[in-house]
């Protein structure tokens, strides 16, 4: 079980300020996010897309943006459960709360941030009605651990910069790829086209352009799939198909952990960004208030005013008066939070 | 002299919604759908870099062109037809009155 001050769950920007503002008051924080890395939207969407509206940046990239979070809240030394989704929250008795992941890891904290932005990012699916039956029996949605697919012959469907860098990446491992895109015209940066279709040319891949996988076949598990275009269908027999058309947000169960939801925005209380459960607060696009505006400078305001709460939460005999930075300095944590204790 | 133009949104459901828009405060389709709480969740804010704002112009006038960031989306894109485009790419101006669009499934 890992245990902390206050379980923050999404690692966008805001959750990542809140880190630091945490630490001021000298608590801890663990994060908790879908994707497997941090910064959620600014990661995930747009890494390369400038933001203007960063008080003291006219400008700055979302992907710079996260970096300098990261290391403001480094040395307040915050744990991270990332790559799993954050799927349950149990109240103990003495008001405490346990979130449990979906692959079982559990978090134990005072107090719970919810800083979820547009929910937890999932895979887009083609909409092909049996593709649930050949889910991880061939097909896979996320390249994970990929050496146990190397050599292996694949198709890969989409055309942005994670279908082509895969496919360049198993190319070059030996693996016969077939490249699967719906039009002839790439979203992925240009230099991996070209080395997409050097990698064609050496015999190595195979482009598929104005094709769509639209049938799979297979006893059991994925033994072929069909390849639409308008002139033909083409039958592949693979046993493996990626179709990595990016990922998409859901509130998911976030939504059935009784907190007030209106229009897809947990409901919060201004003063405080605490939700309708005492304990639990929501902060950044994740919620909504009368004016609510979903800026990234407003959830920071939002993360700093929910601390002082949660602060007294932890602390409920002790009296924290406002310290400034300047004056003071940042002082971090020495140690290491215990990362992960298993319980039995 | 009125700015505003008249526009029809029809929804998941079928149900038609008439809005008049004003031309002069740089709002896109996807801006109009949300602001009258219409089912849209333009997700990533309006870059063409999600599909969360397709719709479908049923006024072939109007369809406009659509450009390179919002072809490769659609491109990615599900429920795609001849007709789709993303609000967040059709700027309002006083040439799209009389427009009519449906809004696009959703994706899941």
């Amino acid at each position: 079980m890992i245990k902390t001050d206050i379980i923050i769950i999404g690692a966008g920007p805001v959750g990542l300020f809140a880190v630091f503002e945490a630490g001021l008051m000298k608590l801890r924080c663990h994060l908790i996010d879908a994707i497997p890395q941090p910064g959620g939207q600014l990661s995930e969407i747009y890494p390369k897309k400038p933001i203007y509206d960063i008080p003291g940046y006219p400008s700055v990239l979302a992907g710079e943006l996260v970096d300098k979070l990261m290391e403001q809240a480094a040395p307040f030394k915050p744990g991270f459960t990332l790559g799993e989704r954050a799927d349950s929250i149990e109240k103990q008795d003495d008001g405490s709360f346990i979130v449990t992941t979906s692959k079982g890891t559990q978090h134990h904290a005072p107090v719970v941030m919810i800083a979820g932005g547009l929910g937890s990012f999932e895979p887009r699916k083609p909409l092909i009605s049996n593709i649930g039956d050949f889910e991880e029996k061939g097909v896979r949605y996320i390249v994970k651990d990929p050496d146990q697919f190397e050599g292996k012959d694949m198709v890969i469907s989409g055309g942005g910069d994670s279908a082509l860098d895969w496919a360049i990446y198993f190319a070059e491992k030996g693996s016969f790829v077939h490249l699967v895109h719906r039009s002839d015209r790439y979203r992925a940066h240009k230099d991996s086209v070209s080395r997409a279709q050097e990698l064609a040319a050496a015999g190595k891949m195979k482009l598929h352009t104005f094709a769509e996988v639209k049938e799979l076949n297979g006893d059991d598990d994925l033994t072929a799939v069909v390849i639409h275009t308008k002139a033909a269908n083409t039958t592949v027999e693979t046993e493996l198909w990626f179709p990595l058309f990016g990922l998409s947000p859901k509130l998911g169960p976030i939504g059935d952990w009784g907190l007030d939801i209106e229009k897809n925005a947990i409901v919060v209380d201004t003063f405080d960004y605490q939700t309708n459960r005492p304990g639990v607060f929501a902060i950044g696009d994740v919620n909504t208030y009368p004016g609510k505006l979903k800026l990234i400078l407003c959830g920071f305001h939002e993360a700093t005013l929910a601390v002082q709460t949660a602060y007294k939460i932890i602390n409920p005999d002790k009296k924290f008066t406002l310290k400034y930075t300047t004056v003071q300095g940042v002082q971090g944590f020495e140690d290491e939070q215990p990362k992960q204790t298993i319980t039995s | 002299m009125s700015l505003d133009i008249n526009i029809t949104v029809i929804d998941r459901e079928g149900k038609e919604h008439e809005f008049a828009v004003p031309t002069d405060m740089n709002l896109n389709l996807m801006e109009v759908c949300k602001g009258y709480d219409l089912p849209v969740a333009g997700i990533c804010g309006g870059m063409a870099m999600c599909a969360s704002c397709q719709v479908y112009i049923l006024t072939e006038e109007h369809f406009g062109e659509r450009n390179d960031d919002e072809q490769a989306m659609l491109d990615e894109a599900y429920h795609v037809k001849e007709n789709s485009r993303l609000g967040c790419q059709i700027s309002i101006t006083a040439e799209l009155n009389g427009l009519k669009v449906k809004i696009a499934p959703e994706e899941q």
